[in-house]
C-alpha cells in the first residue's frame, strides 16, 4: 500500500519539529516521493546523519512500505 | 539477522577497497536505485566488487543492521559507509564522490 505524500510529511515533521519538507510526486503515481528535508538541528550532522535522522522520523517503513523515497537533506543557508 | 551474516558482510567490507551491496548485479541490476549507483561508479571509472544481496537473504537483512541504514544499495569505500544512492549522486554532483575516490588512489586514469 503506497504512502500518501503528505503522510510521510507528517512523520518527518513529528520526529524533526524544525524540519521543512517538500515532497515530489516523482511518477505520478503517489508512490514514488521525492523529500527533501531542511532543518537547522542537521547542522554539524554528516550526509549520512541527516538521512538517519529523516528514516528513524519514518520509524522503519523505509525499506518497508516505502520502498522510493529519494531523499536529499540540507541546513538552511 | 545471524551473526554469520555480520561476520561475512564485515569480510567483504574490511577486504575490498570499494564494495557495493545492491540489487542484482551491475550487468543487471534489479532496482532502479542499484542501477543508479552502479552508473555512478561506472562514471567514475572505480573498480569496485558488488554483493547481490537477492542471492542471499542473511545478507539482506543483514546489512540493514550493519549500517543501521534501511535501504539498499550501499556503498563502502575503505571500510566505510559511504551511503545509499542519494547520497552517491549529491557526492557525485558535488565532486566529492570522485575526490574520496582520487584520495583513495582508486579512480583508473582521472580524466
Amino acid at each position: 500500500m503506497p504512502m500518501a505524500g503528505d503522510e510521510i510529511a507528517t512523520l518527518i515533521k513529528a520526529g524533526i519539529p524544525d524540519a521543512e519538507v517538500e515532497m515530489t510526486d516523482l511518477a505520478g503515481d503517489g508512490d514514488h516521493w521525492s523529500a527533501r528535508v531542511t532543518a537547522a538541528s542537521f547542522a554539524g550532522l554528516s550526509r549520512v546523519k541527516q538521512h538517519q535522522a529523516v528514516y528513524a522520523a519514518l520509524g522503519g517503513r523505509m525499506g518497508g512500505v516505502l520502498h522510493a523515497l529519494q531523499l536529499t537533506t540540507a541546513v538552511p543557508k | 539477522m545471524t551473526d554469520d551474516a555480520q561476520a561475512r558482510i564485515d569480510a567483504v567490507v574490511k577486504n575490498n577497497p570499494v564494495v557495493l551491496f545492491m540489487k542484482g548485479t551491475p550487468l543487471f541490476p534489479q532496482c532502479g536505485f542499484s542501477s543508479r549507483a552502479v552508473a555512478i561508479l561506472e562514471r567514475l571509472g572505480a573498480d569496485f566488487e558488488s554483493v547481490d544481496v537477492l542471492q542471499d537473504q542473511g545478507v539482506r537483512q543483514g546489512i540493514k543492521a550493519y549500517s543501521d541504514w534501511p535501504t539498499i544499495p550501499q556503498l563502502y569505500v575503505g571500510g566505510e559507509f559511504v551511503g545509499g544512492s542519494d547520497i552517491m549522486m549529491e557526492m557525485y554532483e558535488s565532486g566529492e564522490l570522485a575526490e574520496l575516490f582520487q584520495d583513495a588512489g582508486l579512480s583508473k586514469a582521472a580524466e
